[in-house]
């Protein structure tokens, strides 16, 4: 199998690597970048543990080809937190014990971001349908809606805040 | 003191809190290491080649062009895994499973595997591989394999149980059996009497985070195991056993695990990473796709139940029987006999009798799926206590309160029991404005209450205190919900420190002595146990340094609230020293202070809950939602509650989705057809409304908090409450799970 070379912006770093032509870009971001948070539960798209953001749209990376990220921007559960800063999402996961093993816990921070960023209030309703594609078998996904549902409510204050 | 046990009713600084959790900030980061998630210099990819055939005799396998391969370093069969096993079945089970010998068993069954350099020249040699198969009838359908006529799948299976002892082989590998009183006598005093069979299909636990090892075997017999498990000791004496090595020389580190439930509890293909390693010379990473987890590991038994119950005319239980057929995969277990222990342990009986029969079949070993075996038999049970109650036109909840067991009563298992928690759980639902909500068109509301027996086990760990006067706890029970976090909080409350201060990890197979798996919901109770015990010998040697410190007698010092105290006023000179003035001291004092126990944890305290459950049913396409759903467990005591909530959830869920979709599906060619998440469907976030749940403490009296196990019973009542609630919502009783539409449409249909 022949390969490519492919310049990409991971995390807003420029960041090139090279992958065979076949080589998903999930297999691409953890085995040559070594960002092995992006995670793999099912390599079919169903499970949503691989969760990225390619310029700017929510995707399973196991659907996507290495090759493909050419020139595109991605983003990844590393680049959430603003260095020792962790981003909402991140810290009401902890406050709320959205997570147990934490396997799935990368996909549905990235999703739940590509969500509040779109709807930044969100219903219980929209919040479990925007999650219907990340799988988690640990918690019920009940303590995962209540802590979208407090950043929601806390990004929402700021950006109050901020208007005034 | 320092070593009882007992219940204290001690008051908590700690326990109790809702603290930040240690592995918090690593898993929302993207930093925690999984078990696919490590790398070692000049690792190589390793890949397994499965059988496509439900049973066939292998009669050659040709490995030479994969072999000639560029890039590929290492094919084995089962050749490469010669028998170490000495007579021990069991073992030798196990190593067949790894690695198909002479036979494939079961649609997934390894036969060959692979290391090479890459995931793409792995696959491709995987494809050179030639095998030739003869295929064999083959039979996965659990009352099918009862049958004379069914195909037996090893000549060597005499069913154990029996008297006389069978001649002929079968696929019935054992017959077990519970109860006391009299059955016959009791229900000829029945007014009224329900006997009704049940189905349940087969189910997966579904951790999202795949099967997945780094092994690294040296030439010198020594070798390392990076692996995602529930139990790193057990895989360490699985794997040197089956391997040949003495268990020191492997050193076995778990990674952070993504879900098990059971399924991680038993090994599947470490030994052919190790084994490949050793062939090959270097190190060898293998990870299972999700399409191997479905055919190849550990989904729990499918069954086939039937259950009797007769009561007089004041609700009262007088006899009750159960017949459990439980299929347990390609080799023998020992499923069903579980089954037979919980079918009634909810109920106070004096005439009870329940028999278990395990069944060989076509499919994947059977592995441990939380509360194993017990969300069936409460199907069964809770579906025919509901219909007893109908039959006596009484309230099904004040029906199960009247027969509920209590403490002294003699379990149906055997035991008797020690203070409990059904009934409270019971009243609970009584009292919870859940059962008063008013229900509409097409819904349906039920509950069923379970029951999980909780487990001890071996257990050892490790307090050290650093220089600074913090302290590690050093534990080998893999944390799967939140452990880690509790039981640094058990240590914090036992010494007298803040919770920040401690900080708790999970030692390798090399730094602590044997531990069992976190397993039988023990993880907490057992490491918490043994960590409550440890402290307080660390206290001890606290003591010590701080008499040593004051030259005084040891007799004088105490330790209150974090710091050694002199005692009396002959001392009223000598300040208090904290940890970290003693800590700083340990040089001058005789050394560093550390605290250990190794014992078993003895004293599980059973497990009981009730779940309420509304449901609505479309009746013209069978879809079910649950609308609603309550869980009511009783904890002992609480260490983290959200954590307690987390289990409840978690297991809430999971039965609501074996209930209503989750099911393997196997063709007539014995070949599973549904083995991924698409087809496999397990509840997603749309699919579930908030779970409530009610944390009850009714204290273990054998634990000195009174914690008793958390993490499985929630899974039991699911399957009947849903049933339940189905089965009022259509009007006519569902009998077979999952309740997927077709069969709910089937169930109309017949009824109408």
């Amino acid at each position: 199998m022949s390969g490519a070379h492919v310049s990409t912006t991971i995390n807003g770093d420029a960041v090139q690597f090279a992958c065979p032509n076949d080589e998903s870009l999930l297999d691409a971001l953890r085995n040559r970048v070594g960002l092995t948070g992006v995670k793999e539960g099912c390599g079919t798209g169903d499970c949503g543990a691989c969760s990225i953001t390619l310029d700017g749209r929510l995707v399973c990376s196991c659907l996507v080809l290495g090759v493909e990220a050419d020139g595109k921007e991605i983003g990844t559960v590393e680049g959430l937190a603003d260095g020792d800063k962790l981003h909402p999402l991140q810290e009401n996961f902890i406050k709320h014990a959205a997570l147990q093993c934490g396997i799935c816990t990368p996909g549905f921070l990235v999703a739940a971001k590509v969500l509040l960023e779109r709807n930044p209030d969100p219903t219980e309703q929209e919040i479990r349908y925007a999650l219907a594609g990340n799988l988690c078998r640990c918690t019920g996904y009940d303590k995962i809606v209540r802590a979208v549902q407090a950043t929601a409510k806390d990004l929402r204050k700021k950006s109050k805040k901020k208007s005034r | 003191m320092t070593d009882s046990t007992s219940f204290t009713n001690q008051k908590f600084k700690v326990i109790g809190q809702r603290v930040r959790r240690q592995d918090g900030m690593d898993k929302v980061t993207g930093r925690a290491k999984y078990g696919a998630d490590a790398v070692a210099p000049g690792q190589l990819v390793g890949v397994i080649l499965r059988s496509p055939h439900a049973h066939a005799k292998i009669k050659k396998i040709d490995t030479s062009r994969a072999e000639k391969l560029k890039g590929v370093k290492a094919v084995i069969t089962s050749k490469d895994l010669p028998d170490y096993t000495n007579g021990n079945r069991d073992l030798l089970s196990m190593l067949e499973n790894c690695m198909a010998r002479g036979r494939a068993l079961y649609d997934g069954h390894a036969v060959a595997a692979i290391a090479a350099v890459d995931a793409s020249t792995a696959r491709k040699a995987l494809k050179l591989i030639k095998v030739d198969y003869k295929i064999l009838p083959h039979v996965t359908d659990v009352d099918a394999a009862m049958q004379e006529d069914a195909p037996v799948i090893h000549d060597w299976v005499r069913t154990i149980g029996v008297e006389p002892a069978p001649s002929k082989a079968s696929n019935v590998s054992m017959r077990s059996e519970f109860g006391h009183g009299d059955v016959d006598a009791g229900f000829a005093k029945a007014d009224v009497i329900i006997e009704k069979s049940y189905k349940t299909e087969q189910t997966h636990q579904g951790y999202i985070e795949p099967h997945a090892c780094l092994a690294s075997m040296s030439p010198d017999g020594s070798g390392e195991l990076w692996v995602t498990t529930q139990g790193h000791f057990a895989y360490r004496n699985w794997c040197a056993q089956l391997l040949g090595l003495d268990m020191s020389k492997l050193k076995v580190t778990s990674s952070e695990i993504g879900g098990g439930f059971g399924g991680k509890t038993h090994i599947w293909m470490e030994p052919i990473a190790l084994a490949l390693s050793r062939k090959a010379n270097r190190p060898v990473k293998l990870v299972m796709s999700r399409e191997e987890v479905f055919r190849a590991s550990g989904p729990t038994s499918s069954t086939s139940i039937d259950v009797k119950i007769g009561a007089t005319k004041d609700g009262r239980i007088v006899a009750a029987t159960s017949e459990c057929r439980y299929q347990g995969g390609a080799f023998p277990g020992a499923w069903a006999v579980i089954g037979a222990m919980t079918s009634f342990a909810c109920y106070d009986l004096e005439n009870v009798k329940t028999v278990g029969y395990e069944v060989v079949c076509n499919r994947p070993k059977v592995a441990a799926y939380r509360a194993p075996s017990a969300p069936m038999a409460s199907f069964a049970t809770e579906s025919t206590v509901d219909l007893v109650a109908e039959a006596l036109g009484m309230d099904p909840v004040d029906f199960r309160i009247l027969n509920a067991a209590k403490e002294g009563t003699r379990a149906s298992y055997g035991p008797t029991y020690g203070p409990i928690g059904i009934g409270p759980t019971l009243e609970a639902v009584k009292k919870h404005p859940h059962m008063r909500a008013k229900l509409k068109k097409n819904q349906g509301r039920g509950m069923a209450c379970g029951f999980w027996f909780n487990f001890g086990g071996q257990t050892s760990c490790t307090i050290n205190v650093a220089a600074d006067g913090t302290v590690n706890l050093s534990v080998g029970t893999i944390d799967v919900g939140g452990s880690r976090s509790s039981l640094s909080m058990i240590c914090a409350e036992e010494l007298g420190i803040s919770y920040e201060q401690v900080r708790t990890h999970i030692g390798d197979t090399a730094a602590l002595a044997h531990n069992d798996m976190t397993d039988g919901s023990r993880g907490t109770f057992a490491s918490g146990m043994a960590a409550i015990i440890a402290a307080r010998r660390t206290k001890e040697v606290l003591k010590l340094r701080a008499a040593t410190a004051w030259e005084i007698p040891v007799e004088d010092v105490d330790w209150q609230a974090g710091y050694a105290v002199a005692l009396g006023d002959k001392h009223s000179n000598l300040e208090p020293l904290s940890l970290a003035d003693i800590a700083a001291n340990t040089e001058n004092t005789g050394g560093p202070v550390a605290g250990h126990n190794e014992f078993v944890a003895d004293g599980a305290g059973v497990s009981f809950a009730s779940h309420i459950c509304d449901v609505e049913v479309d009746p013209e396409t069978g879809s079910t939602r649950v609308i609603r759903y309550t869980v009511i467990q009783d904890a002992g005591k609480a260490i983290h509650p959200d954590y307690v909530e987390g289990q409840f959830q978690g297991g809430a869920a999971q039965g609501i989705g074996w209930a209503l979709n989750e099911e393997y599906i196997y063709g007539e060619d014995g070949r599973l057809q549904n083995p991924g998440f698409l087809d496999y469907r397990i509840p997603v976030c749309s699919d579930l409304p908030f779970i409530d749940t009610q944390i009850l403490e009714i204290p273990n009296p054998n634990h000195p908090y009174g914690v008793r196990g958390v993490g499985e019973t929630s899974i039991v009542p699911p399957l009947a409450a849903v049933g339940n609630a189905v089965s009022n919502a259509v009007g006519v009783r569902m009998t077979h799970v999952p309740m997927s539409p077709p069969r709910i449409l089937a169930a109309l249909e017949a009824e109408a």
